[in-house]
């Protein structure tokens, strides 16, 4: 084991977000996180803390994950006023501790908007986009036989472009970025991948006006245009997206 | 919601609907710095050129009336829409973070689109007392506009206007076209480019004015 003083391993004072239940009041809290790996992800930085408050009987820091290999979404918290961390296209899971310093204070807040609730802790419910992709993301098909490979054909520049924006998690970190709370990148993203391809397109009227009926009656706020969220998605989705989006309202009011 | 039956109200009502009123009206009003921008530079070709152009501009009669309500419409509109979706963006985050950093997406235009769009309110109020219902029986247009600009605090004033009409318009342009879902990747930064260079169009172009009116001509 190595320990601090050494290159690989630093010390680091948290100040973390606690809050004991949904309509509880949290507050702010001050850990030690001491002889931290700098090969370490920072959620296993925040396992570790966890170990030590366990081991001195006080209730350990709530937070999401599942994957921990950046594809399922779970995870996800502002690091010092940066969604997931202050690295590019990275999941909180997916950050390493190499990247702080020895010494450094590190703010853990829950992700704030009016359309996601505290469960406990950094732990949110975020059902609301759940429900979004109930009120129109998904496709109507006939099942019975696989059908035929090639049967539809789908441009190479469609298929990329639907798999890019196909490629969204679902974490919530575009919300969390936006200085307005929106949710018009994670929104933009599902009416695309969907759009783009032949077999979304007869639902696609239905999709959109569903979708951002939906999210307007969550309480998400109005894009302005400030490209936050593409800079802090972990997939790196692009605002292209929204535009998409806007596309897709007019075509179906004009329709 | 019922979409389909009431297009327009529920265009109104969504998110998407009232940003589109907002793009279209900023628009419209972008146009109608460039036209107000090409009329005011004939004061460069000399005092007559200046009223000529005034007096043939109010010549068109009804279709200066039929504008000038169009703009009126267009401002409240842009007014009453913007404040609304700001009030709805402040309250979508009812809990404010401890610390907040930018990753790089925002303006200064961005930013300040809200404080920008209530000052330019608040001139283009002044502008028209002293441009628009201002006496002008005894007076030619030339002598009202050297005789407020010789007034330096008026000057200054305006020339910042100005300078903040260009920082909203910095945002505003390219802003948009993204919500009028026209900037796909390949037009995205000639929009971006193209906002630039018509707010720097529009702060140079206005703004140095007062100085060429009282120094140059
Ligand atoms: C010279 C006059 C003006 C011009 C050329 C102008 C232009 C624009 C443009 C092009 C947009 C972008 C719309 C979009 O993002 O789709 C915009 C947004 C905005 N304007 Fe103006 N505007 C003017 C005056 C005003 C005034 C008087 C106010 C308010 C008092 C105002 C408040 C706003 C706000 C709050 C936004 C942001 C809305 C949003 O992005 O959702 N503007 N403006
Ligand atoms: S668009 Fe990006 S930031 Fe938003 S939910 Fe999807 S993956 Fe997360
Ligand atoms: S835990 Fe799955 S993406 Fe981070």
């Amino acid at each position: 084991m190595t320990k601090a003083g050494n290159k690989s391993c630093i010390n680091l004072k948290l100040k973390v977000w606690r809050q004991k239940g949904p309509d509880v009041k949290g507050r702010f809290e001050t850990y030690k996180a001491r002889d931290v790996s700098t090969n370490m992800s920072f959620l296993e930085m925040l396992d570790v803390v966890n170990e030590e408050m366990i081991l001195s009987g006080k209730d350990p820091i709530a937070f999401d994950h599942d994957c921990r290999e950046g594809i399922c979404g779970a995870c996800g918290t502002m690091v010092n006023g940066r969604a997931h961390g202050p690295e590019k296209g990275t999941t909180l899971c997916q950050l390493h501790m190499r990247h702080f310093s020895n010494g450094d204070t590190v703010i853990i807040e829950p992700w704030r908007s009016r359309a996601f609730k505290v469960v406990k802790d950094l732990v949110l419910d975020r059902s609301v986009f759940d429900k979004i992709i109930q009120a129109g993301g998904y496709i109507s098909v006939n099942t019975g036989g696989a059908p035929d490979g090639n049967a539809i054909p789908v441009p190479q520049e469609s298929a990329e472009k639907a798999m890019d924006a196909a490629a969204c998690i679902g974490c919530g970190a575009c919300v969390a970025a936006c200085p307005n709370a929106s949710a018009m990148l994670f929104v933009g993203a599902k009416v695309s991948q969907f759009t783009l391809l032949p077999q979304g397109l007869p639902e696609a009227k239905k999709r959109a006006l569903a979708m951002i009926g939906k999210m307007d009656e969550l309480g998400f706020g109005n894009c302005t245009n400030e490209t936050e969220c593409e800079k802090e998605c972990p997939k790196e989705i692009s605002i292209e997206n929204i535009a998409r989006m806007n596309r897709e309202f007019l075509k179906a009011g004009l329709s | 919601m019922q979409w389909g039956l009431n297009w327009f109200i529920c265009t109104l009502r969504s998110s998407i609907g009232k940003k589109l009123i907002m793009a279209l009206t900023g628009l419209g009003f972008c146009i109608f710095l460039i036209a107000h921008l090409a009329g005011n530079l004939t004061i460069c070709a000399g005092e007559d050129a200046f009223n000529s152009y005034s007096e043939r501009l109010h010549a068109l009669g009804p279709l200066v009336i039929l504008t000038e309500i169009g703009l009126l419409f267009f401002a409240v509109t842009h007014v009453f829409i913007g404040a609304y979706l700001f009030y709805e963006n402040f309250r979508a985050r009812p809990e404010k973070y401890l610390i907040k950093k930018n990753a790089g997406g925002r303006t200064i235009g961005s930013v300040t689109m809200p404080y920008t769009g209530l000052f330019i309110l608040l001139f283009i109020v002044l502008h028209l007392v002293d441009f628009h219902f201002v006496e002008k029986t005894d007076q030619t247009i030339y002598q009202i506009v050297l005789e407020t600009f010789s007034n330096p605090g008026y000057a200054f004033f305006y020339i910042v206007s100005m300078i903040i009409v260009a920082i909203h318009v910095s945002h505003g342009f390219w802003s948009a076209f993204q919500t009028l879902g026209v900037s796909n990747s390949g037009y995205m930064s000639l929009f971006r480019v193209m906002g630039i260079v018509i707010s720097l169009a529009v702060g140079f172009g206005f703004g140095l004015l007062p100085i060429y009116i009282s120094f140059i001509s």
